[in-house]
């Protein structure tokens, strides 16, 4: 048995606990900097988009979901980006993401919708 | 602070939050539909000409020629061959006589200008459409004009004639003047023109069919209303070309999406 009785001891045996704080503190300092930095990016590629760049904002969006994953509208906005473009399959990729992450989302329901319409439309075409 | 300043504060701070809080924008898109048909091993296109029937005051195999050559020039990439037009129909005829046979429609054999086009309905084309699927005719064709896409396929435009009910608004003024409009239905004789197209791709190298469609168009007029043929033949393409474009060239489909931050 370690004995905690000095106080010496008793900070060694702090020691642990106040580094796993310290270490959860900064991963949600650090996460919070990720989802901070990816709205950054969310926001300059929406501005881009309403410019008609729609190239550019893709890849603000592409840089937002890499730097966090789980930002929906991110995903979202970048499958608009890619079915403005024309690429579909990437497009459906993105939806799928968005949905999956804000499942309840009616915004992102909405454009999944109606980019499925004309994405089954284009395969029924191929298909005949 | 007087109330109205206090108000005035509030709802500046209001609009100022709901500006920084908006969370989505809507954005108009064009969404790219890729063409029916993968052209891009050719350059050139050639429409030769189709097996066309049915009205007489319409020649429908070199307006059709005339529309889709001009419409493709603009709305596609590949060049449009010139040529002259060739009436496909007496293509047919003049082959089978070469080869001493009989012509496809006793009875159009020996037909003059004034008497109509051979083709007079649906049944009359059938015995045509055999040259289509003349594999060595296209390819020598192909060869002709240096392998380019082929457009031909058949065109019908014949006169139709409906009777039944039909629904107007109508528009009446009541004692003080006032006008009021209702719908008046009534059993009408009806004319008009059906449109019915089928346009076929062939491969000018191989000779070989690479796609068809087949549309159907018709317009009807009160049969008082005097409607020049020609005029309804180009509102009847008109409603069809989207469908023809899209076969070769990618179309754009416009629509809303929403931003998100």
């Amino acid at each position: 048995m370690r004995d905690t009785s000095s106080p010496f001891a008793r900070k060694v045996a702090f020691a642990p606990v106040l580094v796993l704080a310290l270490a959860l503190v900064s991963v949600a300092s650090l996460s919070a900097d990720r989802r901070s930095d990816s709205k950054e990016q969310v926001d300059f590629g929406i501005e881009l988009a309403q410019k008609g760049l729609w190239k550019e904002a893709a890849f603000r969006w592409e840089k937002a979901v890499e730097l966090d994953p789980t930002y929906a509208s991110a995903w979202n906005n970048l499958g608009i980006a890619y079915e403005q473009q024309g690429d579909f399959p990437e497009a459906k990729k993105a939806y799928d993401k968005a949905q999956a992450l804000d499942p309840q989302n009616n915004f992102i329901r909405q454009n999944f919708d109606m980019f499925m319409e004309i994405y089954d439309r284009q395969n029924r075409r191929r298909n005949s | 602070m007087t109330a109205k300043t206090a108000v005035a504060i509030a709802s500046l701070t209001l609009s100022l939050g709901a500006s920084s809080c908006l969370r989505f924008y809507d954005i108009g898109i064009e969404t790219p539909i890729e063409a029916k048909l993968d052209v891009s091993s050719f350059q050139r296109v050639l429409i030769l000409g189709f097996l066309a029937g049915g009205s007489k005051d319409v020649d429908p195999n070199t307006e059709t020629v005339r529309l889709l050559r001009s419409q493709l020039r603009t709305k596609s990439d590949l060049k449009v061959i010139d040529s002259d037009v060739l009436a496909l129909v007496d293509e047919v005829d003049r082959r089978r006589q070469a080869e001493g046979v009989a012509p496809v429609l006793a009875a159009a054999a020996n037909a003059t200008v004034e008497d109509g086009p051979k083709i007079q309905n649906e049944r009359d084309l059938q015995e045509y459409e055999a040259i289509f699927a003349d594999v060595d005719y296209w390819k020598q064709i192909g060869e002709e004009y240096q392998a380019p896409l082929i457009i031909t396929g058949s065109v019908l435009f014949t006169d139709v004639q409906r009777r039944g009910m039909v629904t107007r608004s109508q528009e009446t003024l009541d004692e003080y003047g006032r006008r009021a409009v209702t719908d008046v239905r009534r059993f009408e004789d009806r004319k008009g023109y059906a449109l019915v197209p089928k346009f076929i791709f062939i491969d000018g190298r191989t000779g070989v069919q690479l796609y068809s469609e087949s549309f159907r168009e018709e317009t009807l007029y009160s049969a008082t209303n005097n409607t020049p043929p020609l005029s309804s033949y180009f509102e009847l393409m008109d409603r069809l070309l989207p469908g023809f474009l899209s076969t070769l060239s990618t179309q754009k489909i416009k629509g809303t999406r929403t931003l998100l931050r």
